[in-house]
């Protein structure tokens, strides 16, 4: 697999490539000390100024890598490129007393200015100027994760049509270049996933499996580049795992056939035992989907944080001494880099397990004889 | 908890974009990627069985040749042996009805020859015995009285004489 070992080349150059982008934002980024962070650890804060004194050239800040990986894995109202470039995203707020209100986030400057009676609070979350407002505030804004997801969607939109052209031009012929790549997934999705799982009904299925696989594995992928357009945790939000859960939670529910129902309200057990068993049940109907969300959130997220965790080492020390920061380093772009693998993996691995279970709830929904045992 | 608190904003772009994807995806991308594939499918599938029907044609008329010449050897062997045997019939019959003939001829040039050898000797007898007469009267010089008496004593002594001869020849 030539695009493979290109990929991982190119990792291993952008992950050099994000040690010099973080060397440049910590050194460079004075702004947006928040009383939080004002409180770090004096150990750290006697180093940071052990090192200033010897280092010298570059005027290095507080490290807080809580907040760093944090602020990192949370949404953000403009994207930060590298130092103080950060590209603005379009804000969209609606109030009822306001209406629908629109408005660029460079407008904020970094949180440190109000705009139009809006601002950020220090979690980058967009509060009313006044404080003592309690009017609800509907924040729409493009936000950095939309605008990722939205990238995102683009590119496997523009893949997968060009592909179906591709296969449209082709009739009948055999598949070439990046269609080797796609097409086993689609094969895999399709033979081992859906008809597995599903059963002869599985055709009627097959778009919203391949979408759901595509969408969370792309944005897996995407979530690993370092670098713009990457970088952003989308499927490490719990609120794109959510709307993901619900989608396959009515999915589930509206295809159900009765043998589901049946199955929910008259299991085969002594009438005597309904009292546990169909509120076991129905928890179980809105189980499942909750844990298709949090797997997914988890899962991302975490790899997300072991990185940037992994990242903070080489901070960490080097405020204890230039020195220890160097000789960690090493190690430190070692482990990232196994990590970044492994969570490549992870981000194929999460993709499928998702469309897997979404695949087997359906199959349950819809199956047309009655299992008495299938938990 | 911030972290586990799903944004409003980020729901609401959630759920129209993956809607928008969804819809745009199973009409301009899986639709038509999965309908490719599955008649790239069926065509491999038809063409493989139709590869299997053609060998086994192949096989079949293979078979049916090699029967066909079986068949073929064996009649030749047949024929040869009829000709074979119609030939030894011929020359069988053939050497029968010459020896047939040959006997018969033989049996015909046998008898024919005992004819004339009879013929030859009654005339050779009444040669002898006309010879005789004329011997006996040139040395008598006269007809003798008594001819009968004389026939019988001559046919008489050619009697002795054939017997003697008969059974010396």
């Amino acid at each position: 697999m030539p695009d493979f070992s290109r990929l991982v080349a190119n990792l291993r150059i952008s992950k050099i490539l994000v040690v010099l982008g973080f060397c440049a934002f910590f050194s460079l980024s004075a702004g947006s000390k928040d009383p939080v962070s004002a409180s770090t650890d004096t150990k750290i804060e006697a180093a940071v100024d052990h090192g200033e004194k010897h280092g010298g050239t570059h005027g290095e800040e507080k490290m807080d890598p809580g907040k760093m990986i944090l602020d990192h894995i949370s949404d953000a109202h403009d994207w930060h490129l590298w130092g103080h470039t950060s590209l603005p995203l379009p804000v969209i707020v609606y109030t009822k007393s306001k209406g629908l209100t629109f408005f660029m986030s460079s407008k904020f400057e970094h949180g440190t200015a109000a705009y139009q009676g809006f601002k950020l609070n220090e979690k980058n979350k967009l509060v009313w100027e006044d404080e003592k407002q309690t009017e609800a505030i509907y924040d729409l804004s493009i936000t950095k994760n939309v605008a990722a997801m939205l990238i995102a969607v683009l590119v496997l939109l523009l893949i997968m049509i060009g592909m179906a052209r591709t296969y449209k031009a082709r009739q009948g012929k055999a598949p070439r270049g990046f269609h080797n790549l796609i097409e086993p997934l689609i094969l895999f999705l399709r033979d081992d996933v859906a008809k597995s799982s599903i059963g002869p009904r599985y055709e009627s299925f097959m778009p919203l499996l391949l979408t759901i696989f595509f969408f969370i594995f792309t944005n897996n992928i995407f979530g690993l580049i370092p670098i713009f357009p990457g970088g952003a945790n989308v499927t490490g939000n719990i609120a794109i795992t959510m709307v993901l859960a619900l989608v396959v939670f009515l999915t589930v529910n509206l295809i159900a056939n009765k043998y589901y129902w049946k199955h929910i309200f008259m299991p085969d057990v002594p009438v005597a035992m309904y009292l546990i068993i169909i509120p076991i049940e129905i928890l179980g109907v809105v189980l499942r989907p909750f844990v298709l969300m949090l797997r997914l959130f988890a899962n991302i997220t975490a790899g997300h944080i072991i990185i940037l965790g992994f990242f903070s080492l080489i901070f960490i020390f080097g405020a204890m001494s230039p020195v220890a920061g160097y000789a960690v380093s090493p190690v430190s772009v070692a482990f990232t880099l196994f990590m970044s693998l492994l969570e490549m993996l992870v981000a194929f691995l999460q993709a499928f397990v998702f469309t897997l279970l979404t695949a087997i709830y359906i199959g349950m929904a819809i199956e047309e004889h009655h299992h008495a045992e299938h938990h | 908890m911030e972290l586990v608190t799903p944004a409003i904003g980020l729901v609401f772009w959630m759920l129209v974009t993956f809607s928008l994807l969804l819809l745009v995806l199973k009409k301009y991308a899986w639709k038509p990627i999965l309908t490719s594939i599955k008649d790239r499918e069926e065509t491999i599938e038809k063409s493989l069985q139709e590869a299997a029907n053609a060998r086994a044609e192949m096989q079949k008329l293979h078979s049916q040749n090699e029967a066909l010449l079986a068949e073929a050897r064996a009649e030749r062997e047949v024929i040869l042996k009829e000709a074979r045997e119609i030939k030894e019939k011929i020359i069988g019959e053939a050497k029968a009805a010459a020896e047939e003939e040959a006997k018969k001829l033989i049996a015909r040039a046998n008898d024919e020859i005992g004819k004339q050898k009879s013929a030859a000797l009654d005339e050779l007898r009444k040669e002898i015995a006309s010879f005789s007469m004329n011997i006996a009267e040139k040395l008598v010089g006269k007809e003798l009285e008594n001819k009968d008496a004389q026939k019988a004593l001559i046919a008489e002594q050619l009697g002795e004489l054939s017997k003697s001869q008969s059974s010396a020849g």
